[in-house]
């Protein structure tokens, strides 16, 4: 199978919607990516795309930007759901069912605390056997390696003050305002040791890719804005005994890594900037490690030595990530491409990683299902 | 006429059960085949995927204290802060829970501390139909 190309990619602006449906935010995307690949609906053989929580999402968007009968799915993959999306419409391009596909992955989030809900039937079990809800969740993961390595509140703590600093560079973030290590840290108490800074920002959003064969991206003579997809892996939780008594983001996410290096033919020392699923500050540290961009235990020394920091040896969620940038469950896989193909393609602005060649995405939800991309620079 | 019937509070979750004695426990299964561990009772043991190996055992009541978080925010109506714990518990089961018995501040909370799993009442909270509930809870041993 041949390789598959990203020539038209945007995300909006991450904001709250105010009464915009998803399907609405989806579309603009969608019509920019379509845009930027100069090409229109009626060049479009499939479409992917993806929503957590608005059901028939492919349709309802067809019929904002064009009811062209080609196939088209609605994707949910808890917070996979983007890079789902987008991967199968890359498998779409790769199986030959079409020179060009697209995929987009919008939301329209609830407000609040998610997670937690009560029983169908009896009385809600939130309080009374732990916690489902999202921060919580996330920090007992965090406190598991607080447990084994001696990862503290401040380290923690840390990845938030990053991912602020890193958007107030990116314009498309919902926040560009620095939050200094005393306000992470002496912000609302959420659920120990998340605060209410260290936890993703509910918002709506919505970003779109097109992708094409290479064959068709040197008939249109578009290399000039394309960027190779050089890997796509996708994990779902092998059985652990913890899991799902205690949710497990490591495992599957180490093995859709593991099958990405494998089938790019890289290792991480290979990437120069990675995008990846910090939900909540607890996991990005984890993430490290699952990744191997570091070795087990590591992940504490190296947000202390700022080594994924903009400028460091290999930076972490330029975007502002999860964090800062925000969190629209199903925008967030290909808003992660986003990120990556501006600083491949050299249009990263004041966030820009100097000759980034590699960059790697990665998301993952609870249930658990993983998604790893690397993307390349077409030299 | 309405007949008064005693009956036993309800459990918070299926696989808390009650046995021949009338006391409550959490009932896991273990597999035959791959001795993978579970609370659940699904088709096949989703370590090996064999059918029919999974057999019921009665979880032991003493753990380790293995991750937590200590909840200020939760959904309207849950009372603030509690320990919301994930233990081992001795013969390879993990429950998830509350830890009680124990101040809600981190330097209260030591990892690997030994638990006892004990059962009472769920809070007070009762369903639509007034019926009460039985849960488990964690206590320092």
């Amino acid at each position: 199978m041949g390789d598959v190309y990203i020539v038209g990619i945007d995300m909006l602006k991450f904001s709250k919607s105010a009464g915009v449906p998803p399907e609405v935010l989806g579309a603009e995307a969608a019509i920019n990516a379509m845009d930027e690949a100069g090409v229109t609906i009626k060049d479009i053989g499939t479409l992917y795309a993806g929503s957590a929580f608005t059901g028939g999402i492919a349709q309802r968007l067809q019929k904002q930007i064009g009811q062209t009968g080609i196939p088209s799915a609605s994707v949910s993959n808890a917070c996979a759901t983007g890079a789902t999306a987008f991967r199968e419409a890359m498998f779409s391009v790769k199986a030959g069912m079409t020179n060009i596909a697209l995929a987009v992955g919008c939301e329209v989030m609830p407000r609040g605390l998610l997670g937690g809900a009560g029983e169908p039937e009896g009385i809600t079990t939130e309080g009374l056997t732990g916690s489902a809800t999202m921060p919580a969740v996330f920090a007992e993961a965090g406190q598991e390696h607080a447990a084994k390595y001696g990862t503290t509140f401040a380290q923690f703590a840390k990845v938030s003050v990053k991912n602020h600093h890193h958007s107030t560079l990116n314009p498309k973030a919902i926040y560009q305002v620095e939050t200094p290590l005393e306000q992470v840290m002496g912000a609302e108490m959420i659920a120990y040791p998340n605060t209410k800074l260290m936890c993703s920002v509910n918002v709506d959003g919505a970003a779109a890719a097109v992708v094409m064969s290479e064959e068709e991206v040197r008939r249109r003579g578009l290399m000039d804005r394309a960027v190779k997809v050089r890997a796509s892996a996708l994990a779902s939780d092998a059985f652990q005994t913890r899991n799902p008594t205690m949710h497990d983001v490591n495992l599957a996410t180490q093995m859709a890594a593991n099958w990405a290096y494998e089938q790019g033919g890289l290792g991480p020392n290979d990437i120069d900037l990675i995008e990846l699923h910090d939900c909540f500050a607890t996991a990005e540290l984890l993430h490290y490690e699952n990744l191997g961009i570091c070795g087990p235990g590591e992940a504490g020394r190296m947000i202390d030595d700022g080594e994924t920091a903009i400028g460091g040896r290999i930076p972490v969620n330029l975007s502002g990530g999860l964090l800062s940038k925000g969190h629209p469950i199903a925008a967030t896989g290909i808003a992660n491409l986003y990120e990556l193909s501006c600083h491949l393609r050299g249009k990263a602005g004041a966030r820009q990683v100097p000759n980034a060649r590699f960059g790697l995405a990665h998301v993952v939800g609870l249930g658990t299902v993983s998604a790893v991309h690397i993307l390349e620079k077409v030299s | 006429m309405t007949e008064t019937v005693t009956e036993p509070p309800r459990p918070a979750l299926p696989f808390i059960r009650y046995g021949d004695d009338g006391k409550p426990h959490v009932e896991a299964r273990r597999c035959s085949n791959c001795q993978a561990v579970v609370t659940s009772n699904p088709y096949a043991c989703p370590s090996c995927g064999k059918r029919n190996t999974l057999v019921p055992f009665v979880a032991s009541n003493k753990g380790v204290l293995h991750s937590y978080s200590i909840v200020f925010r939760s959904f309207p109506g849950v009372q603030t802060p509690f320990i919301s714990a994930i233990v081992d518990v001795e013969g390879g089961v993990t429950l998830k829970g509350v830890l009680r018995g124990v101040e809600a501040r981190p330097e209260a909370i030591k990892f690997g501390m030994p638990v006892k799993v004990v059962f009472d009442d769920a809070l007070g909270r009762k369903d639509r139909q007034g019926h009460s509930y039985i849960s488990y809870f964690f206590e320092p041993a």
